[in-house]
């Protein structure tokens, strides 16, 4: 269990994590969501004492991080950056964590054979891919068998073999009884692995769901038609009492309802449609709309294109 | 958290990264060489000297002439350390295994300065020995006034000098940095301090000029230093107490 409370860091002027409040409980993987640079990083490195908050307080079942007794068997991470010297070799590496926290030297060749690195184990860090650093990183958080995991994008610079291991190795490990806590910043990815929803825009908390929650309440069907005969077909909707929406650029859509009760009104009225689709909000659209007000660099993709020489022109 | 666990794991740590090896090697392998060479040139040049210069010679401290050079191959092994948890990211696993940031800092310290003691103490002795052999009848013995404690200071100093490489880079993190100025100060300002007659008097309260005073035996006829070779050496532990005291300080309160 990782419990915050009012959880709040300030770089400067800048908010980076403004008062969250959350509990992260055990047997499930709690997904921890937001834009780039919505201070998910942050927030872990917080969570393991690596940044003192400016306000607010985290703890671990119960005690701060600092006060656990060997840390890395309550809790293990995977953090975002490469946090290894990479002239030293995988088992030195996992040895030294090891050894400081009080852990048998055949649990570090245990972890070892778990991510697979057990032929490399005796090799430099530096001639590792992307995917066995990101292996280098689960071992190490798993290296004290602890109760709560956390993984700070484990799946960047993964093949998709790489990515189906870490998302059944999560959820192996909620089987087990244990937390398991995993940010991202694709919707997609949390939907295939997440059971419960943290998400988070500029550093505040936007939702905290069960993942099912956020399917209902995001998902929306509706049918998409285009026809060239608008308004006879909008009169004869009506006449049916079927909702319909126009949505620009010739297009309608109506919520809910079947696409084959339309094409026979259609027919029965021989409109000519050129478009009956039935459409599905993807929950990647619903995150989107959910940060929309809260990403922290939008594509200013209408902003005036500056000229060359416009500062230069202005003169002084 | 168990210190002895975290000692532990930083044995394990400066054991297997090669800048340990390559860096302790070179303090002794350029202390000695180039000892042995100024002791074998001073034995030559002795019969052309003065008078005054003959009752100045000082034989033990000539066989460390050395250490000038073979220390910066200390402080670059101090320095690589500390500033290597901080310049490949390991400070976060490092310290999320021991968020107790004294016991992980003093048990890295401890851990790196007994290191550097044995290879201090072992290169003192051999600087002294091989030298001695280069300066044949102008030789000093182990035995005589003063030599066995300029022997064994030879060896603090070499660890001292890597402690306080280690508390600057605490506080300086980069590994660039804290060479960028450690080598040049040492190396260079240090010396021109300590002999320009204006800023000698300051000069001599430097670090590596207060305890070098150590592994003089002879002392100079015109020589007025406000200090004695423990006094010296006094002098320096306390710069390198401040370092580490500073480093510390930072080190609690920032951000990993």
């Amino acid at each position: 269990m990782i419990e915050l409370e009012g959880l709040t860091k300030r770089y400067g002027e800048k908010l980076a994590v403004n008062n969250l409040t959350f509990a992260v409980r055990p047997g499930i993987v709690t997904g921890f969501l937001g834009p780039n640079g919505a201070g998910k990083s942050t927030t872990m490195r917080m969570i393991l004492g690596l940044d003192r908050p400016t306000a607010g307080d985290v703890r671990i079942d119960g005690k701060h991080y600092d006060r656990l007794k060997d840390p890395l068997t309550y809790i293990g991470a995977l953090l975002e950056a490469k946090a290894w010297h990479p002239g030293r070799s995988a088992y030195n590496h996992l040895l030294c964590l090891a050894q400081s926290n009080g852990i048998p030297a055949s649990r570090v060749r245990e972890v070892l054979e778990t991510v697979g690195l057990s032929g490399v184990a005796r090799k430099k860090t530096k001639g590792f891919s992307m995917g066995m650093g990101q292996r280098l990183g689960i071992a190490a958080a798993l290296l004290g068998d602890p109760r709560i995991v956390m993984f700070d994008e484990p799946v960047n610079g993964l093949d998709p073999e790489g990515i189906h291991w870490i998302r059944t190795l999560m959820k192996s490990l909620a089987a087990q009884g244990r937390t398991v806590f995993v940010s991202s910043h694709l919707m997609s990815e949390m939907a295939l692995t997440a059971d419960h929803l943290v998400v988070i825009g500029q550093g505040r908390l936007l939702a905290d769901t069960s993942m099912a929650d956020f399917i209902a309440q995001n998902s929306r069907s509706y049918i998409r038609i285009r026809t060239p005969q608008r308004e006879r077909l909008l009169d004869v909707l009506h006449g049916a009492g079927i909702t319909v929406v126009e949505t620009g650029g010739g297009m309608l859509e109506v919520d809910g309802g079947k696409p084959e009760r339309i094409g026979e009104l259609a027919a029965q009225h021989q409109i000519v449609l050129h478009e009956l689709s039935p459409q599905q909000a993807s929950l990647e659209e619903a995150f989107m709309r959910l940060t929309a007000e809260s990403v922290e660099y939008h594509a200013h993709a209408d902003a005036p294109a500056r000229q060359w020489g416009d500062d230069w022109q202005k003169g002084s | 958290m168990a210190a002895a666990q975290v000692i532990r794991s930083e044995w394990t740590k400066i054991r297997s990264v090669a800048s340990t090896v390559w860096t302790l090697s070179l303090a002794v392998v350029v202390t000695l060489a180039l000892g042995m060479l100024i002791s074998a040139l001073s034995k030559n040049e002795f019969d052309k000297m003065s008078a005054r210069d003959r009752t100045d010679f000082d034989p033990t401290f000539i066989s460390f002439a050395g250490m000038s050079l073979g220390q910066l191959a200390m402080i670059v092994f101090g320095v690589l350390v500390v500033s290597n948890e901080y310049s490949t990211g390991m400070i976060r696993s490092s310290l999320a295994a021991v968020p107790q940031r004294g016991t992980f800092l003093f048990s890295k310290i401890a851990v790196a300065t007994g290191l550097a003691l044995v290879v201090g103490m072992a290169t003192s002795f051999a600087a002294f020995f091989l030298g001695q052999a280069m300066l044949g009848e102008h030789r000093a013995h182990i035995s005589d006034t003063g030599v066995l404690r300029a022997v064994l200071g030879g060896g603090l100093y070499m660890t001292l000098i890597a402690m306080f490489s280690m508390g600057v880079a605490v506080m300086l993190r980069s590994p660039m940095l804290s060479l960028g100025i450690l080598m040049p100060f040492f190396f260079l300002i240090s010396n021109i301090l300590g002999n320009v007659d204006a800023t000698k008097k300051v000069g001599r309260f430097l670090p590596d000029q207060a305890g070098s005073k150590i592994m003089q035996v002879v002392t100079p006829v015109d020589d007025d230093t406000p200090y004695g070779p423990w006094g010296g050496l006094g002098i320096m532990a306390l710069w390198v107490l401040v370092v580490i005291a500073g480093g510390y300080a930072l080190l609690k309160k920032r951000d990993a």
